[in-house]
């Protein structure tokens, strides 16, 4: 929907190559351009002035970095700034003597108790606290219950429901319990309220000073838009938040939000909420939430996703085929299906720099996820003989295959004619080795890779063609034997076959080269 | 979903409420020095001269935090000035901050400044200007759910939207309100098994109403759910049928398959089914409106919105850019937690009340 600032900056600076350093003019030229992405990203607007300021100041008088287009260089500061601002370190959460409260704030519907059982999750697994849940919200019908349910379902013990009984009552019990019972944190999922009920809010101030919580964290919804300052605000006025957990940050907002907050309230956004799924919740990660607003994409996420999703033994028998030059159907086939885990084609392309757009025209072109089941379903009508032997796929089999898998001939010879593409690239890469592979792609994309590479650049200092050189070779990490992170080719191998897919998915192995970079030097 | 809160606070307590937050912030929100108390007042004159048309001043009490920001924007312009790049920027700015959005906020400045741009303007003249530009754009969007009676069973209203966007609660209010004032008679469908308690939520609502109420534990098959209710509706005559639906993120291929996939069930009951399929929008959400009506549209042709928790601090400015692009007509806003606040959609009022003018 919105092209992302480093599209945009690229067409201001078209002529701008070449010059010594980034002069005011070429600076003004660009605010107005980051004015707008961030606006877009529903960054807050004061927040949004306060931060091209900044940027300005920074930016002006900057060397050009020799091959690097100014309005990238641009982004790189106005990336590298809202890192910074969205703050560099992981905040964790701290507890007190027991019982730690935790007391849950925010507005209605912001996912509040949902994010009180996860984080209740997480301190039960991974800091092995012992928890206990209750439920302030005595207004919403059944919120009581949703609590006591999700505490049967994470099986973490929640305050029994006492009807009738007020909040304060109700917070009140809830740490005497904890302190009888021996529990080392209670956290406090209190009602959705309006910034500006006073009646609601100064429960909320009265809730807080009775039991002197160790985190007061504001949940907020990524989507959020310019409110997001007056809520923030208003809150850690009432009652002087901790630190902000992000929800929602699976869906497709850029989440501006975070960095209003933030930037209103001085607090760190200490945890995000990623999914439907108890153990979907992550730690924050500035440059993540800063690419997303930016829309770049979240390539690391990505990453880190087919990391998952990847069966690691999988990926490795993988390598070895491609490093021998074969493909099979058999590869193909985990390669859709890895796919599928991450969400489908459309999900993974949002997550990528530059291409989220193209997840629409993916849908025009008729390229869905409904085609590549179909594939998959030719796939699985072959014999395993077949799938390892592509070549003895005769017009006999063929047809036995298409009856099987309900298409025709002509659907086969299509994906046969995509695997040999798939098979002569492979060889081509293993020749001509990472450098010739990105010339390619950039064939194949127009200038896209071309910018995409520059971003990429832009983004690591050691660049992407040392990051590049390194890659093939490297096959023995986590990271290197994913064939979507590592660079060993599977991704451009597999996916390129895909129909009209050569470009686009190429590009997750680019950056994630250059993510493996910044691994190795830590 | 959640903004039911006390009952017991009335409606006059509420606008005090709203107007004494507007002093509050005066302080220490960022924008401008202006005078906070000509403001307050400006806020306080809507409330009052609206206490007989009761939803005007819900809105414009609801409002009062986005009316308070535009009109401290506006301070700057108590006294006639020139309108010149600067003025103009400054307009867009109190606009943005309103979530019109970027594109929209500059292409009403622009189409205001044609006609204004070096003429001496007032705070009022900008204001009334502002709002009837605002008022066109969302005038033709300006709808109704329209229940229609039929012969051959309920009609159907089918409710979605992203999660905490308010969806079980406008049902409980639209349920509440069509069997008050239209006299008809409502079952509504728990939709929602996924969420822990979303079918007890709804059940209170019903409960409450006296709307009839149909609903299998969480975790079941969220489209046999929407069938069976709809076969049983038409068994009980009732006029009327409300289906709830769980929460989803427009990105999610697989929960929006599940969306199409309850349409599609319910379309084998009767072809014309859902006759209506509602988008339930946050006021406080930005600019990923666009993404949610855009998707949802895509996936189940949304016939029109409902715009909830407008009584908060969000002025729900996106709307502006969404009745542009996408014509969806809006078919109410939730202006409060009492059934009473979930408004028919008025483009004039809404516009002035945005735009923060003072005579109503």
């Amino acid at each position: 929907m919105f092209d992302s600032l480093g599209d945009k900056l690229g067409k201001a600076f078209k002529n701008l190559t070449g010059k010594g350093t980034l002069s005011e003019n070429d600076v003004m030229a660009a605010s107005r351009e980051i004015r707008v992405a961030l606006l877009e990203a529903d960054v807050a607007l004061p927040v949004v002035k306060d931060f091209i300021s900044a940027i300005k100041s920074k930016a002006i008088g900057q060397d050009v970095i020799k091959g690097v287009n100014p309005g990238q260089q641009v982004v790189k500061i106005v990336h590298d700034s809202l890192v910074e601002m969205l703050g560099s370190t992981n905040a964790e959460l701290k507890f007190s003597s027991p019982p730690s409260a935790y007391l849950m704030v925010g507005l209605q519907g912001a996912g509040k108790t949902t994010s009180t059982a996860k984080i209740a999750k997480i301190l039960t697994e991974k800091n092995k606290k012992k928890v206990l849940m209750a439920s302030l919200d005595i207004y919403r019908p059944a919120a009581q219950e949703q609590l006591r349910q999700l505490g049967e379902q994470t099986d973490i013990a929640t305050l029994p429901i006492i009807e009738g009984q007020q909040p304060l009552d109700i917070a009140k019990r809830a740490m005497d319990t904890a302190r009888k019972e021996g529990y080392d944190v209670v956290m406090l999922d209190t009602a959705g309220r309006l910034s500006i009920d006073e009646a609601l809010m100064a429960e909320i101030t009265a809730i807080k000073k009775e039991v002197n919580p160790i985190e007061t964290l504001l949940v907020a919804d990524a989507m959020t838009g310019q409110d997001a300052v007056q809520t923030a605000q208003a809150f850690n006025e009432a009652v002087e938040i901790s630190g902000i957990m992000l929800t929602r940050v699976d869906g497709d907002a850029r989440g501006g939000a975070a960095l209003s907050m933030k930037a209103v309230t001085g607090k760190p956004i200490k945890l995000l909420g990623t999914g439907e799924k108890w153990s979907e919740v992550e730690a924050f990660h500035p440059d993540r939430i800063a690419g997303r607003i930016l829309g770049m994409g979240d390539v690391v996420s990505l990453v880190e996703k087919a990391v998952e999703t990847v069966n690691a033994e999988d990926a490795q028998r993988m390598v070895k085929k491609f490093k021998k030059g074969q493909f099979d159907f058999n590869d193909l086939l985990s390669q859709m299906q890895q796919m599928h885990k991450m969400g489908g084609m459309g999900a993974m392309m949002k997550m990528l720099p530059g291409l989220s757009g193209m997840a629409g025209q993916l849908d025009e072109a008729g390229i869905d996820d409904r085609m590549i089941k179909r594939q998959e379903a030719i796939i699985t009508s072959m014999t395993p003989h077949e799938r390892e032997n592509p070549d003895v796929l005769n017009a006999s089999r063929k047809k036995r295959i298409a009856a099987g898998a309900g298409s025709t001939v002509q659907d086969i010879n299509k994906l046969c004619k995509q695997l040999k593409q798939m098979q002569t690239m492979m060889k081509k890469m293993k020749k001509m080795g990472m450098g010739g592979m990105m010339q390619q792609m950039k064939g194949l994309m127009g200038g896209k890779a071309d910018e995409l590479a520059m971003m990429a650049q832009s983004m690591d200092a050691d660049g992407l063609g040392a990051a590049m050189k390194d890659m093939p070779s490297d096959s023995s990490s986590p990271l290197g034997a994913n064939p979507f992170a590592g660079g060993n080719m599977p991704t451009s191998g597999g996916l390129p076959g895909l129909p009209g897919m050569g470009g686009p998915m190429g590009m997750p192995q680019t950056r994630g080269g250059t993510k493996k970079n910044r691994k190795k030097k830590k | 979903m959640i903004w039911f809160k006390k009952k017991s606070k009335d409606t006059d307590n509420k606008e005090e409420i709203a107007s004494d937050d507007g002093v509050i912030s005066a302080e220490d929100i960022e924008a401008v020095d202006v005078e906070p108390k000509e403001v307050v007042q400006d806020d306080a004159a809507d409330v009052d001269g609206g206490a007989s048309q009761g939803w005007l001043s819900r809105l414009t009490g609801g409002l009062a935090k986005s009316t308070f920001k535009i009109t401290q924007g506006l301070g700057d312009f108590v006294t006639k000035r020139k309108l010149d790049d600067d003025a103009l920027e400054e307009l867009e700015d109190v606009l943005i901050a309103a979530d019109l959005g970027p594109h929209t906020a500059a292409a009403l400045i622009e189409e205001f400044a044609r006609e204004r741009f070096g003429k001496d303007v007032d705070d009022q003249e900008i204001k009334e200007a502002l709002a009837l530009q605002v008022e066109a754009l969302l005038e033709p969007v300006a709808g109704r759910l329209q229940i229609e009676a039929l012969d051959n069973g309920p009609y159907v209203v089918l409710v979605c939207g992203v999660n905490g966007a308010g969806k079980t609660t406008t049902i409980g209010k639209i349920a509440e309100r069509l069997m008050r004032d239209e006299g008809k008679s409502v079952m509504v469908a728990a939709g929602d098994t996924f969420r822990a308690a979303a079918v007890e939520q709804l059940r209170a609502w019903a409960d409450r109403s006296g709307a009839q109420f149909y609903g299998k534990d969480t975790g079941a098959d969220a489209a046999a759910v929407a069938y069976e209710a709809y076969q049983v509706a038409v068994d009980a005559g009732v006029d009327v049928l409300l289906i709830d639906t769980a929460g989803r993120l427009q990105n999610k291929t697989n929960l929006m398959d599940e969306l199409q996939k309850i349409v599609r069930v319910l379309r084998k009951s009767n072809e014309d089914l859902p006759h209506q399929s509602v988008l339930v929008l946050d006021a406080t959400t930005g600019q990923n409106a666009f993404s949610q009506v855009q998707t949802f549209g895509e996936m189940i042709d949304i016939d029109g919105l409902i715009v909830t928790k407008l009584d908060g601090s969000a002025k729900g400015g996106v709307l502006v850019g969404l009745a542009e692009r996408f014509e969806k007509p809006v078919y109410a806003i939730g202006v409060g937690e009492k059934i009473d606040d979930l408004r028919a959609f008025d483009a004039r009022d809404y516009a002035r009340a945005l735009m923060g003018v003072s005579d109503s």
